[in-house]
């Protein structure tokens, strides 16, 4: 068996100190230890985006990523964006305009355009799909994700 | 957990990670972005006992200009800093181009250069360009240095000229002649997915705009990227019709794709021909500056 290794992070703002084992991934490390399931897990493979995460401000694939090599690393997940009962500006928009139904892709959805918005200042409708492109949504079509993120990029943030 | 239990090593120099594989060699594997390494482990189609996590060695991350004016590239540069980079749109178009083909923007801010040299997917964009631009490649293993052409480096699926000992440290690209025209074309079902085939080409013309030279590469459409000898036969040429036509299709014909769940042999290798003859109009529109 695999030792454990002691790491340290941040989630969410807060401090996390765990013992781990190397193969836990991120996404089963917010998953499983510290009971975040807000990040989802679709695939495994990189492909559905439904676990995307922010570390230190990037978005990235949460089953890609093994929970040691997020050590010193400062990690967002969907429940780091609401203030108490108070939704994201984003969060909101994609509840107000449809952007979300079973809610299985959202997480990812969220990350996703955290990050798209931190650096596009204002994206057209395309940069918008595209940068949609890697999470994938069985439901709703992705229109009202494209409203909802033009709303919040075009308005205030 | 998924993937099986394997010690983890996160080695901070390039000389402690030679070290780390030449003592645990077959059984080790290098961790990059683990873009590609990490589905298949999760999936246990890859069981290494030893992981070597390449990220912390900084020194392997660095874009450089090489004194004859080319870029040297050092492995563990991701691709999204490459893409982030405002220079390299005049440095290397043809690789500025390539770039954000390469999966979704969250793929590429973990996926590294040297990632995906070593893992030679016969669909991947970056094995094309370095092939069609006379890149090489750099490694370092127990033997010492060795550079390795990329025509040469790239053997067939998944297999490079690569022993397990050895880590890709950089790749390396000859200077960019600022008059050459390029083009990247490629199909895939969905936006960011893997080519089903894609054309990289760069052309060069004089001053009354007939081709002097040029080169392209092909991937998808075989075990490694294609270097097709029939685009030679447009130097001479302003690159019109039905000269296009002619190349492409010769093009096409040197190829041998073979029939897989994506695509059959002879789509692939219909795409190899329309696909070609768009890249090779669209590199020669761009030559010298847009004039060509
Ligand atoms: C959804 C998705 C879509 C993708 N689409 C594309 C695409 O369209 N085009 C494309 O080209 N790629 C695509 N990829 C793969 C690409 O993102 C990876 O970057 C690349 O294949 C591997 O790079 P990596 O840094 O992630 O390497 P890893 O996954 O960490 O490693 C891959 C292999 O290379 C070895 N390795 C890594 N670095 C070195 C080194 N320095 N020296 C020696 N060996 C090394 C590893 O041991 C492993 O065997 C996609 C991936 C995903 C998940
Ligand atoms: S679960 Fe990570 S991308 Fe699908
Ligand atoms: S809302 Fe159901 S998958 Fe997107």
């Amino acid at each position: 068996m695999s030792a454990r290794a002691a790491l340290s992070l941040q989630v969410n703002g807060a401090a996390v100190d765990r013992d781990v084992e190397p193969r836990l991934t991120l996404a089963d490390f917010l998953r499983n230890e510290l009971k975040l399931t807000g990040t989802h897990l679709g695939c495994e493979h990189g492909v559905c985006g439904a676990c995307t995460v922010l570390v230190d401000g990037e978005a990235v694939r949460s089953c890609l990523l093994f929970a040691v090599q997020a050590q010193g690393r400062s990690i967002t997940t969907v429940e780091g964006l609401a203030q108490g009962a108070d939704l994201h500006p984003l969060q909101r928009a994609l509840l107000e305009r449809n952007g979300l139904q079973c809610g299985f892709c959202t997480p990812g959805v969220l990350m996703t355009a955290m990050e798209f918005l931190e650096n596009t200042s204002v994206p057209t409708r395309e940069e918008i799909r595209k940068a949609l492109s890697g999470t994938i949504c069985r439901c709703t079509g992705y229109q009202g994700m494209v409203d909802a993120i033009a709303e919040i990029a075009g308005g205030d943030r | 957990m998924k993937p099986a239990p394997f010690r983890y090593f996160a080695p901070t120099s390039l000389d402690e990670c030679v070290g780390l594989l030449d003592e645990h060699g077959d059984e080790a594997k290098l961790l990059a972005g683990g873009q590609s390494l990490v589905p298949m482990m999760n999936f246990r189609l890859a069981k290494p006992a030893v992981l070597i996590d390449l990220n912390g060695v900084a020194e392997l991350a660095y874009v450089e200009e090489t004194s004859s004016g080319g870029m040297r590239i050092g492995a563990l540069t991701r691709q999204r800093a490459l893409e982030r980079d405002p220079e390299l749109r005049r440095r290397n178009p043809l690789l500025a181009e390539a770039i954000p083909y390469i999966g979704h923007f969250q793929i590429r801010n973990r996926g590294t250069v040297g990632g995906s040299i070593a893992h030679a997917d016969p669909a991947a964009e970056l094995p094309a360009v370095l092939c069609a631009l006379d890149g090489s490649i750099r490694v370092r293993g127990g033997g010492g240095e060795r550079t390795i052409a990329a025509v040469d480096f790239f053997q067939t699926y998944f297999t490079a000229d690569l022993g397990p000992d050895e880590v890709v440290t950089e790749i390396v690209l000859p200077q960019w002649h600022s008059g050459d025209g390029w083009a990247v074309q490629e199909l895939s079902r969905r936006y960011g997915d893997f080519a089903l085939v894609g054309v990289v080409c760069r052309l060069r013309v004089d001053a009354e705009g007939n081709v002097t030279d040029g080169a392209a590469a092909l991937f998808g459409v075989g075990g490694a990227p294609v270097v097709p000898e029939a685009v030679a036969q447009l130097v001479g040429t302003r690159a019109e019709e039905p000269t296009l036509a002619a190349v492409s299709a010769a093009v096409a014909a040197e190829l041998d794709p073979e029939s897989d769940v994506h695509a059959s042999a002879s789509y692939r290798r219909h795409l190899a021909r329309v696909l070609t003859r768009r890249a090779l109009s669209e590199a020669y529109a761009r030559t010298n500056g847009g004039t060509g």
